[in-house]
């Protein structure tokens, strides 16, 4: 039986994903990602139509904390981590595109 | 401005909205306009690894509140990841609502009489701000960028229109209305300048009749006034490329409010692709019937409510005077308008001082009190003030607070005795026989001339009019 996935659709995925995978990766990756992809299709034989879909494992809902200030972490801390800092403020390389 | 014959423009708003709460989103920073740079942050806003986020109830209740407020279903919900990589996104992806809004459906009356419905209003947070250097300003041409996540995680709710708009007077009523229902629900201070609310309108064009058009996005506006201006440009320059035989490509624009036009920011060659997945550090959020009735029953009234009840006090409702009374719902002043009338004071007076004076003191509005307001109305409106007297004393109420009677008194506003003005003109044309004998001859401008005088000896107090009476009277 052939893969579910195409290779392409791994490359894609990795563009997505900035992730540069070689050949070699992406022929292994179709194949992995493929199998996760088959197990799926195994469930999808079953009849589940009585079944409550699951979103969460946890069986919680409405977890919410009070709109109560806390402590922010102190600001030269916070730039210390920063590679480029300049006005208090993180500085990042020139900007190819705008937002989404 | 009209379009051409034959021609429909079709639009749809996106509204995001902050919510106004003491935290973010989905951690216990500030929610603060203008802090420091930097300054409200925790590893939860910053994206750093290991960090959970935890919802903010009162953001929920806001959601719930704007959603009620604008007949909408409210839902089970989920949150997803909407991944994308850009530096205002330290986790290089937003916590948004998706499939599953809070929110779901509903209607926005105009006053108009106009209806729009609203697709969805969803929760999501907000992104971290960037400022460019170098170049204009904007991202084309910067060096680099300079990033502030004080606003990352910020709640917002993106309140999404159908494409019922017909006109850009219709969009620019739309929000205003839209903005008018977040600041009685409580969920935003509506400050459009401090970019609270942000506007993504998504315009076509088509022959009336015909199915819809190429729709663009344009991007971020910021004001009632560009809103409007961005969208008959955009229907303009839609139809024209289309006259020329041109096709509309879907694209992202940007408005440029100097050049008053806009232009290509983005070019959406294929669906974007953000790999929404669920959020796997959130629980679904449901609020049951009892927490909807709560957040129900805590609404105030909304605008149009309390348009129709003041408006309906009114015994001849001009146009000037429904002016007036929108400002009066627009800055919420109606609490004062309505106590006044109540205390029988002439409607239009009352819309008159809280459209003029209080609006313009609008920023010390907590130093009047209703019943400071009644007070100097009430004695205006007996004559015990003049008008200017009136004025003066809410201008000093506005400012430090205080007892109408007594600023008066201070201030030595005394109610003129009967005769009063006619004795003081009497004596001021004896002064004056040049200035008298002009204004005999037919120069009316001297009537100013001799209100002016009769004001400075009567510290305001005489009435304008009267003084007019007792000129004419002696002519």
């Amino acid at each position: 039986m052939s893969s579910p996935l195409r290779r392409e659709d791994v490359a894609y995925v990795a563009k997505l994903a900035r992730l540069t995978l070689s050949e070699a990766q992406l022929d292994l990756f179709t194949e992995q990602l493929g199998q996760v992809l088959e197990h799926a299709n195994d469930m999808n034989a079953l009849d589940l139509d009585d079944v409550v879909p699951t979103a969460h494992p946890f069986g919680l809902v409405n977890v919410v904390r009070d709109d109560e200030v806390r402590p922010s972490l102190d600001h030269d801390k916070v730039m210390a981590m920063a590679p480029d800092a300049q006005d208090g403020r993180f500085a990042v390389p020139r900007i190819l595109g705008e937002a989404p | 401005m009209t379009l051409p014959d034959g021609w429909e423009m079709v639009v749809g708003l996106e509204v995001h909205t902050e919510l106004k709460t003491n935290t973010k989103m989905f951690c216990g920073c500030a929610n603060a306009f203008g802090a420091a740079p930097n300054t409200n942050v925790c590893p939860i806003c910053l994206g750093l690894p290991g960090s959970l986020p935890v919802l903010n109830v009162r953001a929920v209740e806001l959601a719930m509140a704007i959603g009620t407020a604008l007949h909408s279903t409210i839902s089970p919900s989920t949150f997803h990841r909407k991944n994308y990589f850009y530096p205002d996104m330290p986790k290089d992806f937003q916590i948004s609502q998706y499939d599953l809004p809070i929110n779901a459906g509903g209607y926005l009356d105009l006053p108009d009489g106009s209806r729009v419905s609203i697709e969805r209003a969803h929760l999501e947070e907000d992104t971290g701000k960037s400022t460019h250097l170098g170049g204009s300003g904007r991202i084309h041409g910067a060096d680099r960028s300079l990033v502030d996540y004080n606003r990352s995680g910020v709640p917002l709710v993106e309140i999404v229109s159908g494409p019922d708009i017909r006109s850009a007077a219709q969009a620019r009523a739309y929000v205003a209305e839209l903005r008018g229902i977040l600041i009685a629900t409580a969920a935003s201070d509506g400050r459009m300048e401090e970019g609270s609310m942000r506007i993504d309108a998504n315009v076509s064009v088509r022959k009336s009749g015909e199915p819809l058009g190429t729709r663009c996005e344009i991007k971020n506006l910021n004001s009632l006034r560009s809103l409007q201006r961005a969208i008959d440009f955009e229907a303009q320059r839609q139809i024209d490329l289309l006259d020329e035989g041109g096709k509309i490509r879907q694209e992202t624009r940007h408005w440029d409010e100097n050049l008053g036009t806009t232009s290509t920011m983005r070019v959406k060659e294929e669906a974007d692709d953000y790999r929404y997945f669920r959020e796997p550090d959130l629980v679904d959020l449901i609020p049951d019937q009892a927490w909807q009735d709560r957040v129900r029953d805590a609404l105030g009234p909304m605008p149009a409510e309390r348009r129709a009840l003041l408006s309906a006090r009114l015994q001849s409702p001009t146009d000037a005077l429904l002016g007036a009374v929108e400002v009066v719902i627009d800055l919420g002043l109606d609490g004062y308008v309505n106590g006044a009338i109540d205390a029988k004071v002439a409607p239009e007076l009352a819309i008159a001082r809280a459209a003029n004076e209080l609006a313009a003191g609008i920023d010390t509005l907590d130093n009047l009190t209703l019943a400071s307001f009644v007070t100097t109305l009430s004695m205006e409106q007996s004559g015990d003030l003049s008008a200017t007297q009136a004025k003066t004393v809410l201008l000093e109420l506005l400012a430090k607070s205080g007892d109408p009677r007594d600023i008066a008194a201070t201030r030595g506003f005394e109610r003129l005795a009967s005769g009063a003005v006619g004795d003081i003109v009497a004596t001021l044309i004896e002064a004056n026989p040049d200035e008298w004998s002009r204004y005999r001859e037919g120069d009316e401008k001297l009537a100013q001339f001799f209100i002016g005088q009769v004001m400075a000896r009567t510290k305001g107090q005489a009435n304008g009019k009267e003084v007019i009476a007792e000129l004419q009277a002696r002519r």
